[in-house]
């Protein structure tokens, strides 16, 4: 009962929060309800018993991905005004769409609940509970069937990472930095030179 | 009871918010990305539920996939994002189709 419970109360919490991302105004206001969404996502996530998927939702997407948001766009300066100019014309498109999406999970749904799919025997049976923790069960699977997967997930936060870096840094400018290569390449025959002027003619340096 | 089609339905009208909201907030970007992410938590939330009611645990690993490429989008999308603003002063996307070429 408590659990039917939490399942209608995580729910409706991240709908709400959810469209109040979409509909806020200022964008500091969506990345916190995006945060509230988050948590309500991992609380139903607990709720099913993904327990380290949950955790992992909270790290990853709170932790990271949303101070993420909030520093851009802390960082941006936006100006609202200018930004809030599209509603009306795309609104009745946007509407269209969704509906055209939402009548089409319906019908999925449906024939889901009428027996027309056969699904295939399981891939990787989840163990009991009481014998083999969530998080251990999970591991065993990643590591044993999946590994080459799972390090192509870390090559691709590898190359995020670099990209990342890549596209917002930029040298600083004004700043005599020290180059050591050509320092330590001077010879004394490039810096100095023997000259014989005559008299009174000068020299040009 | 919660059957699993309770959470089909919560996780389809996740997704439909994210779809509309790409398109009621066509010219500010960070909402759009915003709106990816709440797309890509429904489709977690699809992924966790058919694993836990169908007792396969490649459902949550698919998710943990897709959690990983959310985050690196996220990250190159406001990278791009901060390095137009800088060239720019702006992000409306409007202005968007002056990059090419």
């Amino acid at each position: 009962m408590i659990a039917v419970a939490a399942f209608y109360l995580f729910a409706s919490i991240m709908i709400g929060s959810a469209a109040a991302v979409i509909l806020s105004r200022n964008p500091v206001h969506s990345v916190l309800w995006l945060i509230l969404a988050f948590f309500n996502a991992a609380g139903l996530m607990l709720l099913v018993g993904a327990e380290f998927i949950a955790m992992l939702l909270v790290i990853v997407y709170v932790g990271a991905v949303a101070v993420l948001f909030l520093f851009v766009v802390m960082m941006l300066n936006i100006d609202l005004a200018e930004v809030r100019s599209g509603f009306a014309r795309y609104g009745i498109f946007g509407a269209a769409i969704a509906a055209v999406l939402a009548i089409e999970i319906g019908v999925a749904d449906e024939s889901w609940h009428s027996g027309a799919l056969q699904l295939d025997s399981r891939v990787a049976v989840t163990p009991d509970v009481a014998t083999m923790p969530n998080i251990q069960a999970l591991g065993a699977e990643l590591y044993t069937h999946y590994l080459l997967i799972f390090e192509g997930a870390g090559l691709v936060l590898l190359v995020a990472m670099i990209g990342a870096i890549v596209l917002t840094h930029r040298p600083a400018k004004g700043v005599r930095a020290q180059n050591v290569g050509s320092q330590v390449r001077r010879r004394p025959q490039d810096a100095t030179r023997n000259m014989n002027p005559e008299v009174g003619a000068g020299m040009e340096l | 009871m919660i059957t699993l089609g309770h959470y089909l339905i919560v996780s389809a009208i996740l997704f439909v918010m994210g779809v509309l909201g790409i398109f009621i907030n066509r010219t500010n970007i960070i909402i759009i990305l915003m709106a990816i992410e709440l797309i890509l938590l429904a489709v977690n939330l699809n992924l966790v539920a058919f694993s836990a009611y169908l007792h396969d645990l490649v459902g949550q690993i698919f998710a943990m996939f897709v959690l990983t490429v959310a985050a690196g989008e996220a990250a190159i999308g406001l990278a791009i994002l901060v390095i137009y603003f800088r060239s720019r002063g702006t992000i409306a996307v409007d202005d968007v189709h002056q990059m090419k070429g």
